[in-house]
């Protein structure tokens, strides 16, 4: 508690004290000590209420008369003239201990998801003249700095491993579980948490434009960007608070006048309206909902740039994929081995040997598949040839390695390949080998993804590639996606997602997922652009709308679900806060609904959405579609 | 020029509108939007103008609640 709301406790206790001990005396004695009595109620009236009286009285010269102050002023005064001493002293008791709850809420909601933002570094370890380590604010150091990340640390900003082996802890970043292993070399990115070994970085941007900070700036921004719902409630508000004092005055004035019944009773009524006539309840707890979803979807590595995306996200129709680097895992591997006469695991080997020599991103994928460094010493003579492949004679063999035209220029029959991607044909010696694929291979959580979007009731899913139509058909087919296409120019892809954006329903919208490099013009034009794999990549974190910090395109869904629950939360608050308020109004003028039902409706309802608020943060269940 | 300042006892959320409302009606301002979540206010003026445009924002501010300041 800050000490304004400890103050306040101490206020509404002395007074509720000195209120029921003056109810207890009266109750008790039934004594009629006049004016006097006014004077002991007004005691703890005013203690409870005198920032109150005072604020309203500085509205008034402000005009404000539509003030929250202002109306309770107004109620409870109202309530004293029509003697209703204990009454009045008491709504503004329960009226302030219902705004220190939600004071209270708001705080604790406000530093729960700061918490959850907690990947601000507090130092950066530098070495000073005379090689000692001293902490230095991150901000103050400059690029090429080197800098000493302890185990336990925070890494403070981007940079390149000069020295040391570790591995991070990129959780906080991605929601990404596993540690990451960095050595001489790698980089590393700020917010991730060094778990094991000394690392010294030499520091390659400035701590404005690290990612901590551009990741924290986006957070912090996404509050500008308001939600529809945030805009009809605002909208909503200016008209409802003066329709509820008009509607209080009318209640005083016209019943009493129609039918000659006393004033006092309809002065009452109209004051319960007037304590109902904060819109409060709505107006916080709706973008704080929005802006704990966003909180809690960043804790698992998606970042949202706005309430408006975070409740579009909730009525997406069409999700439309880059192929590379989305779906796929963007790097070539080796998918298949078909040998003819010797065994797999020599026609990789022949193979890997063959190319040993060149760092073509074919020869690299063949090397990480054989999984050691091959024995260059076996290889006695090699040649490229370009467009072709290699000749190289191994262990005194004459070994060919390359596409069929290589096989057919040196007049050797090949089989033709079986698979899908790009092969490697091997001949030893003039007689055929076999043959290795190597394709770009589906991301591991990629049939999920599709499969986790339609359970979630995404009615259609395309993917667009520039690759060829066998590599893009066999992909679609393999994660059961409803439409592709494929051969496409980046302009091309443009044009195909407006085109798919001209067919959805409206109102409903479409989410294009895509690296984020060189899709940019797909990014904007699509109703929420998704970049994945975004950690680090500037363009990406830029262009996007949604930012997967890591590529994993589960969390696509992820965040759809995300999106539903805080929509559905949203939906919750403002059924029941308006539900309460507006039949607490009926009731009210009724007479049945006193004034305590009426600060019940106007605080109480305000604590309880603004905990159901809070609720969006908490992501567990939504994220069990994780593994 | 674009600016975020932080603003104390920022109470309620309705004031919270009322401000943005109110400054944004202001003559040079371009955006405003106040968080009542962060208590931040994000302001773009027109930079010739700026202090000029703050201080006739912070008093808005205090019309509307008068214990809140802007941090400047």
């Amino acid at each position: 508690m800050t000490r304004r709301q400890k103050k306040t406790l101490a206020r509404i206790i002395i007074s509720f004290a000195v209120l029921a001990a003056e109810m207890i005396f009266f109750g008790v004695t039934k004594a009629d000590l006049g004016i006097w009595e006014l004077v002991l109620f007004l005691i703890p009236y005013l203690i409870i209420g005198y920032d109150i009286l005072r604020k309203a009285f500085l509205g008034i010269l402000h005009l404000q008369v539509f003030d929250e102050n202002f109306l309770m002023t107004i109620a409870t005064i109202g309530a004293f003239a029509t003697g209703e001493y204990a009454e009045g002293t008491a709504v503004m008791l329960f009226y302030q201990t219902g705004e220190l709850f939600q004071s209270c809420a708001v705080s604790k909601s406000r530093r729960s998801i700061a918490e959850l933002m907690d990947i601000r570094p507090d130092h950066a370890n530098i070495e000073n003249e005379k090689g000692e380590l001293i902490e230095v604010d991150p901000e103050e150091v400059a690029v090429d700095t080197v800098i000493t990340v302890k185990a336990g640390e925070r890494i403070p900003l981007d940079g390149i491993v000069v020295s040391g082996n570790s591995s991070l802890d990129t959780s906080a970043l991605t929601g990404e579980s596993v540690p990451r292993d960095v050595s001489k070399g790698g980089e590393v990115i700020s917010g991730c948490v060094n778990l094991t070994g000394i690392l010294k970085v030499r520091v390659t941007k400035e701590y404005g434009q690290s990612t901590v900070s551009r990741i924290l700036e986006l957070v912090e921004e996404s509050q500008e960007k308001k939600s529809k719902s945030e805009n009809f409630i605002s909208r909503f508000a200016r008209v409802y608070t003066p329709a509820v004092v008009i509607a209080a005055l009318a209640l005083a004035i016209i019943p009493p006048i129609v039918t000659g019944g006393n004033f006092s009773q309809w002065i009452y009524r109209a004051m319960t309206f007037l304590v109902i006539s904060c819109p409060c309840a709505l107006v916080i707890s709706i973008p704080l909902t929005f802006f704990s979803g966003i909180g809690g979807a960043s804790k698992c590595g998606v970042l949202i740039k706005g309430g408006n995306y975070l409740e579009a996200l909730a009525e997406t129709e069409t999700v439309v994929f880059d192929k590379t680097g989305t779906l796929t895992k963007g790097s070539f591997e080796v998918t298949k081995i078909c040998p003819e006469s010797i065994s797999e695991s020599e026609l990789l080997e022949t193979a890997v040997l063959a190319e040993g020599y060149s760092d073509h991103p074919i020869s690299l994928s063949l090397k990480r598949a054989y999984g050691k460094a091959p024995d260059l010493s076996r290889i006695t003579h090699s040649e490229e040839t370009a467009g072709k492949g290699i000749k190289a004679v191994i262990d005194g063999k004459t070994v060919l390695a390359g596409n069929m035209k290589l096989m057919t220029d040196s007049g050797i029959s090949a089989k033709k390949e079986t698979a899908v991607g790009t092969a490697v044909h091997i001949a030893i010696n003039g007689e055929y080998a076999g043959h290795i694929i190597i394709s770009d291979s589906l991301k591991e959580g990629s049939a999920d993804a599709i499969k986790e979007l339609r359970r979630l009731g995404v009615k259609q899913t395309v993917m667009l590639t520039g690759d060829n139509e066998a590599a893009a058909a066999e992909c679609a087919e393999k994660l059961g996606l409803d439409k592709w296409y494929s051969g496409l120019l980046p302009s091309d892809k443009a044009e195909k997602a407006e085109q798919l954006l001209k067919e959805k329903s409206p109102k409903k919208n479409l989410l294009f997922a895509g690296d984020g490099i060189n899709d940019a013009p797909v990014l904007a034009i699509a109703d929420i652009g998704a970049a994945m794999g975004a950690i680090g990549s500037d363009a990406a974190i830029e262009a996007a709308d949604v930012v997967l910090m890591d590529d994993d395109p589960r969390k696509l869904a992820l965040a759809i679900k995300i999106s539903r629950k805080t929509a559905a939360i949203v939906r919750q608050n403002i059924v029941f806060a308006l539900g309460v308020k507006g039949t607490t109004l009926i009731l009210g003028a009724m007479g049945i609904a006193n004034m305590w039902a009426a600060v019940f409706a106007d605080v109480g309802v305000s604590v309880i959405a603004i905990l159901n608020a809070m609720r969006a943060m908490n992501v567990g269940k939504a994220s069990a579609v994780k593994r | 020029m674009k600016k975020v300042f932080k603003m104390e006892e920022l109470d309620c959320a309705n004031c919270a509108k009322k401000m943005e409302a109110a400054i944004a009606k202001l003559d040079g301002v371009e955006a405003v939007s106040i968080s009542f979540i962060s208590q931040k206010m994000t302001i773009t003026a027109d930079d010739s103008r700026f202090d000029e445009i703050m201080k006739k924002a912070a008093a808005e501010v205090k019309k509307i609640e008068p214990d809140c300041t802007i941090v400047m």
